[in-house]
């Protein structure tokens, strides 16, 4: 009976010693128009928290430790395709060349979902995961600025920008690091994004997109920049594990950080 | 090695409910339970969530084992494409053999479950003439919908406070829940759906 009573305490003195530098940063919402969707009708967005950083390597450890059945060797197909932790040697080890403080990738919707509800979160919406990205260092809204779209543009034709530790690129207006220049993110509605041309308003889209005759000024490098993003999305499913595909959590602003584990 | 754990655990069960024979002698129902096949990987049943049907009865999906299943997502407040995937789904009911309906069912799961209340739901089917075994029509709530969209890959927005753009894809699922056929578009040739379900249906 001492045991979880114990724990508790114990848990309770390390999550009030980390609560001393939150893992989150506060997002103050508002309203703001997709890059890409189908329609521009602007978006609003409450306030909500986000993690500073992609979810590591060694965060996701702890959870396959304590959540066995999100074990490379225990995991089910339907949740997670084979290359589910491709770059971990084992259901505990990275292999050797791997970082532990890098993001952890090779992750399934289903499985960022889960470590998400463990650390008492939710993965971010797309249209919040979006609005954090919109910014650079000094601005909200950096979508129109050369600068901004020439750093994701140059980031798509690096290779291997996985393996970096988190952190190492640029902390942006509201204090959250690495949303561009280091993996793609799951969102939790990944799958709102329809680019198969299924209805008339979507094929336009496209058209504009792709032949577009205009001369490629900072509006149609902004809109290529998002534009992948979205294609990306729509083309994966929720088991697929993907070399350069991490996550990181977001939480309703009202919620309290480091509220108590949840075991799944 | 999961069958000799499911075995050794039945035993378990056994020599428990042997104990208490006195107090309680029904204790067979989950012998039952464990000497059924585990379910395969890829089986919809994995999913844990729960749903309510158009009766307002509450469901595991793994409830539905043992039928082929026909699924597709829709809200009944649809003008556009709903009314055709309907239709669809109709005429493959219509075209697949007594016998092997027998075996199957029609599934209809909301991507509205804020709108489609049971009732509404149980609305819907008597409108369109579904209204029985034949047919059943599921609403879960909106982080359960969205999983269950993942799995059958079929990718919904709202649009609008009224309206959703969403994929039509009409998914065959086998007796275990996994997934054997997908048909993507409206009104495309229904040969090979129907077939399939024949096919798993009458085994």
């Amino acid at each position: 009976m001492y045991k979880p009573v114990l724990l508790g305490i114990c848990f309770l003195i390390m999550a009030s010693g980390f609560s001393q530098e939150s893992e989150m940063a506060e997002i103050e919402g508002g309203t703001y128009i997709p890059l890409y969707g189908n329609d521009s009708l602007p978006v609003s967005v409450e306030n909500f928290k986000i993690d500073k950083y992609p979810v590591t390597n060694r965060e996701y450890q702890m959870f396959v430790q304590e959540n066995p059945k999100w074990k490379k060797s225990e995991v089910k197909a339907l949740f997670a395709d084979a290359r589910y932790l491709d770059h971990w040697k084992n259901d505990t080890e990275l292999k050797s060349d791997e970082l532990e403080n890098a993001p952890v990738t090779n992750v399934s919707w289903f499985a960022a979902r889960a470590y998400c509800k463990w650390k008492g979160k939710r993965l971010p919406t797309l249209d919040e995961w979006e609005y954090v990205a919109m910014a650079d260092k000094e601005t909200a809204d950096a979508r129109k600025k050369d600068g901004y779209n020439e750093f994701i543009l140059s980031w798509y034709e690096k290779p291997k920008s996985f393996h970096q530790e988190v952190g190492s690129t640029y902390e942006n207006y509201w204090g959250v690091y690495d949303m561009h220049g280091m993996v793609w993110e799951w969102t939790a509605d990944f799958n709102s994004v329809i680019i198969s041309g299924e209805t008339r308003r979507d094929e336009n889209q496209d058209n504009n997109l792709f032949c577009g005759s205009a001369a490629i000024g900072s509006s149609d490098l902004m809109n290529y920049a998002a534009f992948m993003r979205y294609a990306f999305r729509s083309s994966v499913k929720g088991n697929y594990s993907i070399r350069n595909l991490g996550f990181r959590c977001a939480q309703d602003s009202n919620e309290k950080e480091n509220s108590a584990n949840e075991a799944l | 090695m999961k069958l000799y754990k499911l075995m050794f655990l039945s035993i378990l069960l056994l020599g428990a409910s042997c104990k208490n024979n006195e107090d309680k002698s029904e204790k067979s129902e989950p012998v039952v339970q464990a000497e059924a096949e585990p379910l395969p990987e890829m089986s919809v049943f994995q999913l844990p969530s729960s749903w309510t049907t158009q009766e307002g009865k509450d469901i595991q999906l793994e409830e539905l084992r043992g039928e082929v299943l026909v699924m597709v997502m829709i809200y009944t407040s649809c003008q556009a494409a709903c009314p055709r995937l309907v239709a669809d789904m109709r005429n493959i009911q219509k075209k697949v053999s007594e016998e092997a309906n027998r075996e199957t069912k029609y599934v209809f799961v909301s991507i509205d479950p804020e709108v489609d209340t049971p009732e509404r739901l149980k609305a819907f089917a008597k409108e369109n003439e579904m209204d029985n075994d034949q047919w059943l029509f599921l609403r879960g709530d909106i982080e359960d919908t969205r999983e269950f969209a993942a799995v059958l890959a079929v990718n919904y927005k709202r649009i609008s406070p009224m309206d959703f753009s969403h994929s039509n894809i009409i998914s065959v699922f086998d007796k275990d829940g996994v997934m054997v056929h997908q048909k993507e578009g409206l009104g495309t040739n229904d040969t090979q759906t129907i077939d399939t379900i024949e096919q798993h249906a009458i085994d």
